[in-house]
């Protein structure tokens, strides 16, 4: 097989001075010029081969990743855009209409804000708090198993179940509207002698409704981030410990001189996925104040971009939607460029 | 700074908490004072407690029971890092994400208030470390970006910076490939002189130990069989285990006898041993120990002859030798004489020859050895009093072993057999009952035997997983 690769890929040297060919120059010619149809035919058909078993994975990804990407860049610069209008026949005019309407949108900044907010604040807290919750359940040895599964449990509960429990520790319960209790929280907050605070309810300011869903959001994100900092934590050697023992560090210099650098992949692993994760906040928004997507009273003021684009598609404005997804997308993008800019001079691979 | 231990212990318990008498033992008993300024070299094969000693005396590992003095401080109760020791670990533990100046400058910043030196000075100390092992010229490297020898030279920087009272080394050299290793031993012993400070390393390497060592602690089982100069204890090794463990090609053992002042191996009397008993022994032959003789006493059947480099060595066969090959190292002209095929006879070199009791292993002296053993002895006393070899019974593996997985619940069961045959024959039986213990040796020895050798392996394991 490799000789023949070599045959044809060989010019015979009679053809490239241009003398006139003996016949069995020209045979032996016509003989090469057939084998490399007939291995070119074959090289094609292994190609063949190597697609057709691509295909069932390609399909479904260009029906349900790439046609959807595609489709949302066509539709975002499309004005006005109606998905049932199209569907009847109307055709739309190129341009930046969409964008304009949703950067005008009342709620817009509103949800800007709100999402900016929420992922810069539970980011840099989780990935702490998960720092210190996986050094300390990998120094301990007893009920180990136990701490871990407890940390794990919000990982493997639905988040609008959660924040319904949220919506009850925080919020008054109300039966028919009489206030039956003033919540968990605010009784233990009294033990404290701390007045009760309207955290979520009617009236409750935008700053207490934000501390809420910072805890929520943070408490939802620490089973996943504790899970890789333990893995990146059990695979430390032990030896870099004893050296730092003998050379006399303190537990603090060793934390930050030892065990975060050279966790340091899994600390930017953990912050960029938090970030994209963060940008994408939607359901804790919802499980905690319904689809209101605020305190009663004040709807939409909790709302994220997520959020943004839901209501656009429940209004029927895909061109909307679309432009706030592009929006959301350019925003995460710029956060990932930074954050591997950062870590890249940070993280020790 | 003198290093004394004192009666050091160090148990393990058993990891399986069902067997409670599983644990292993891993330093036994362990009493060694080892000279101001020197280089020790902690010497036996692996699982024999030489890294459980090192780790002790750096305080990574509290013993059992025992004492451990620098100087005249007890430092047995001291935190590792209060001891004053660098420890150059197996794989050298570089923090990969510092440079080597950073590396050799971590044990610094850590130091706190009086001792805390100013920044110029830190790095001046840094620099000095690193010039003595000769790596300056890569402070601003990766350890990544190092050779093994140069990362190992880094490690022993950054245990030097500190100016230690004693440096620690463990399996410095295992890491490295054999010219490395050469040339690393050489550096070692260098640096050592050069700093003066008292060094201790640990090798499973005869030949590492006794080629830049002072002095050499040859151990098995967590207990001490021999100390003392290389030279010296290979010239004159205390018990049979000392003599297969030194020396390459390792030494010959025959089984043998001594009657009547001869030594025999099988039927041949190989030469007179004057002031030696009538007993079973072991011959150890040294290679180098063997001269050719038509008239030499040792006949053995001739299997091969291998040439390496100036070394030429017979190898030949004799049914009562316990290697399968005897290995005779002879200069090149005497071996064209040597047939390949045939019987060949051996003359053998007294002082080459050393006999061991069967039963305990130990050393028999005859003839000439007897007064070249006291003239040994009283050099050492006159160099330093450095020398002990281990007394009485030796350790071995089957019989430690046993002894430690005695397992609990088959004592309550032979105790209920007892109570049992107690019951029956307490009327026949006048003499008070015997203690369980003694009916626990006749209980099941192939089980027991069985306890040995998996507690044997539970040794060497926990010993390989203090390494890691």
């Amino acid at each position: 097989m490799k000789e023949q690769e070599k045959d044809f890929v060989e010019e015979t040297p009679a053809a490239v001075e241009g003398t006139p060919l003996t016949e069995a120059e020209q045979a032996e010619q016509d003989l090469r010029e057939k084998r490399r149809k007939r291995n070119a035919i074959k090289a094609r058909l292994r190609n063949l081969k190597g697609w057709v078993y691509l295909l069932p994975a390609l399909v479904l990804l260009a029906a349900f990743t790439l046609w959807p990407i595609i489709n949302t860049l066509r539709i975002a610069f499309l004005n006005g855009y109606n998905g049932l209008a199209e569907v009847g026949g109307a055709t739309f005019a190129f341009g930046f209409q969409n964008f304009v309407n949703v950067v005008n949108f009342p709620d817009f900044l509103v949800c800007l804000r709100n999402t900016l907010l929420l992922t810069v604040i539970t980011v840099p807290i989780s990935t702490m708090l998960a720092l210190l919750i996986a050094v300390a359940l990998n120094s301990i040895k007893w009920l180990k198993k136990v701490y871990q599964t407890i940390f794990f449990l919000p990982y493997v509960t639905n988040a609008i179940a959660i924040g319904m429990v949220f919506n009850a520790m925080f919020g008054e319960v109300l039966i028919n509207g009489t206030p039956l209790s003033i919540g968990i929280i605010n009784s233990i907050l009294g033990v404290f002698g701390i007045e009760p605070i309207n955290w979520i309810n009617v009236g409750s300011s935008t700053f207490n409704n934000m501390v809420v869903l910072i805890i929520y959001i943070v408490w939802n994100a620490l089973p996943f981030k504790i899970l890789v900092l333990l893995g990146g934590l059990q695979n430390v050697d032990k030896q870099y410990y004893d050296a730092a023992k003998v050379d006399g560090a303190s537990r603090w210099r060793v934390f930050w001189r030892v065990t975060v650098p050279l966790l340091s992949p899994m600390i930017t692993y953990v912050v960029i996925t938090g970030f994209i994760g963060g940008f994408k906040e939607y359901t804790s928004v919802v499980g905690i104040f319904g689809d209101s997507m605020g305190a009663p009273a004040a709807p939409g003021s909790m709302n994220t971009m997520v959020g943004l684009i839901y209501d656009c598609i429940a209004k029927n404005n895909g061109g909307l939607a679309a432009a706030a997804a592009l929006i959301l997308f350019l925003i995460i993008l710029v956060a990932t460029i930074i954050n591997l800019y950062v870590s890249k001079k940070k993280t020790h691979y | 700074m003198k290093v004394v231990l004192e009666h050091l212990t160090k148990i393990f318990p058993s990891r399986n908490k069902k067997e409670k008498n599983a644990e292993v033992v891993a330093v036994n008993d362990f009493n060694l004072e080892i000279p101001d300024g020197k280089l020790i070299g902690l010497l036996g094969p692996s699982g024999c407690g030489k890294s459980t000693t090192l780790y002790m005396i750096s305080g990574l590992q509290p013993p059992t029971s025992g004492k451990i003095y620098f100087g005249e401080d007890d430092v047995t109760e001291l935190a590792a890092e209060n001891r004053g020791i660098g420890l150059v670990f197996q794989n050298y533990a570089l923090y990969p994400h510092m440079t080597v100046q950073q590396n050799i400058l971590f044990p610094l910043q850590n130091l706190k208030g009086e001792n805390r030196l100013s920044k110029e000075e830190m790095l001046a100390r840094a620099n000095e470390a690193a010039k003595l092992v000769q790596i300056d010229e890569y402070m601003n490297r990766k350890p990544s970006e190092l050779s093994g020898g140069q990362q190992q030279r880094v490690a022993i920087a950054r245990a030097l910076v500190k100016m230690p009272r004693v440096l620690l080394l463990d399996e410095p050299l295992s890491n490295l490939d054999a010219r490395l290793r050469l040339q690393t031993r050489e550096e070692i012993r260098r640096i050592q002189r050069d700093t003066g400070i008292t060094t201790i390393f640990v090798t499973h390497d005869q030949e590492e130990a006794m080629s830049i060592s002072d002095y050499i602690v040859v151990m098995k089982l967590g207990v001490i069989m021999q100390t003392g100069k290389p030279q010296w204890v290979y010239d004159d090794p205390a018990n049979l285990f000392v003599a297969k463990f030194l020396g390459t090609p390792p030494i010959n053992v025959f089984r043998g006898r001594i009657e009547g002042e001869k030594l025999y191996i099988g039927e041949e009397a190989v030469f007179e041993t004057k002031g030696a008993e009538d007993q079973e022994v072991y011959v150890g032959i040294r290679p180098e120990g063997f001269v050719l003789d038509e008239r030499g006493g040792l006949t053995c059947s001739v299997s091969g002859i291998d040439v390496m480099g100036r070394d030429v060595s017979v190898v030949s066969t004799n049914e009562n030798s316990l290697n399968p090959v005897i290995r005779s190292i002879v200069s090149a002209d005497e071996a064209g004489k040597v047939s390949a095929v045939g019987d060949v006879k051996f003359r053998l070199k007294e002082n080459k020859v050393f006999i061991f009791n069967k039963e305990t292993e130990a050393r028999v002296y005859f003839g000439a050895q007897v007064a070249a053993h006291e003239a040994m002895l009283s050099a050492m006393k006159a160099e330093g009093e450095f020398y002990a070899f281990h007394e009485g019974p030796l350790p071995r593996e089957a019989d430690d072993a046993s002894k430690q997985t005695q397992p609990e619940e088959k004592k309550g069961f032979t105790v209920s057999v007892k109570n049992f045959f107690g019951k029956i024959g307490a009327a026949f039986r006048k003499q008070p009952e015997t203690p369980a213990e003694n009916a626990t040796a006749e209980d099941t020895p192939a089980e027991s035997a069985e306890n040995a050798a998996e507690s044997a392996d539970d040794a060497t394991q926990t010993e390989s997983e203090d390494k890691e």
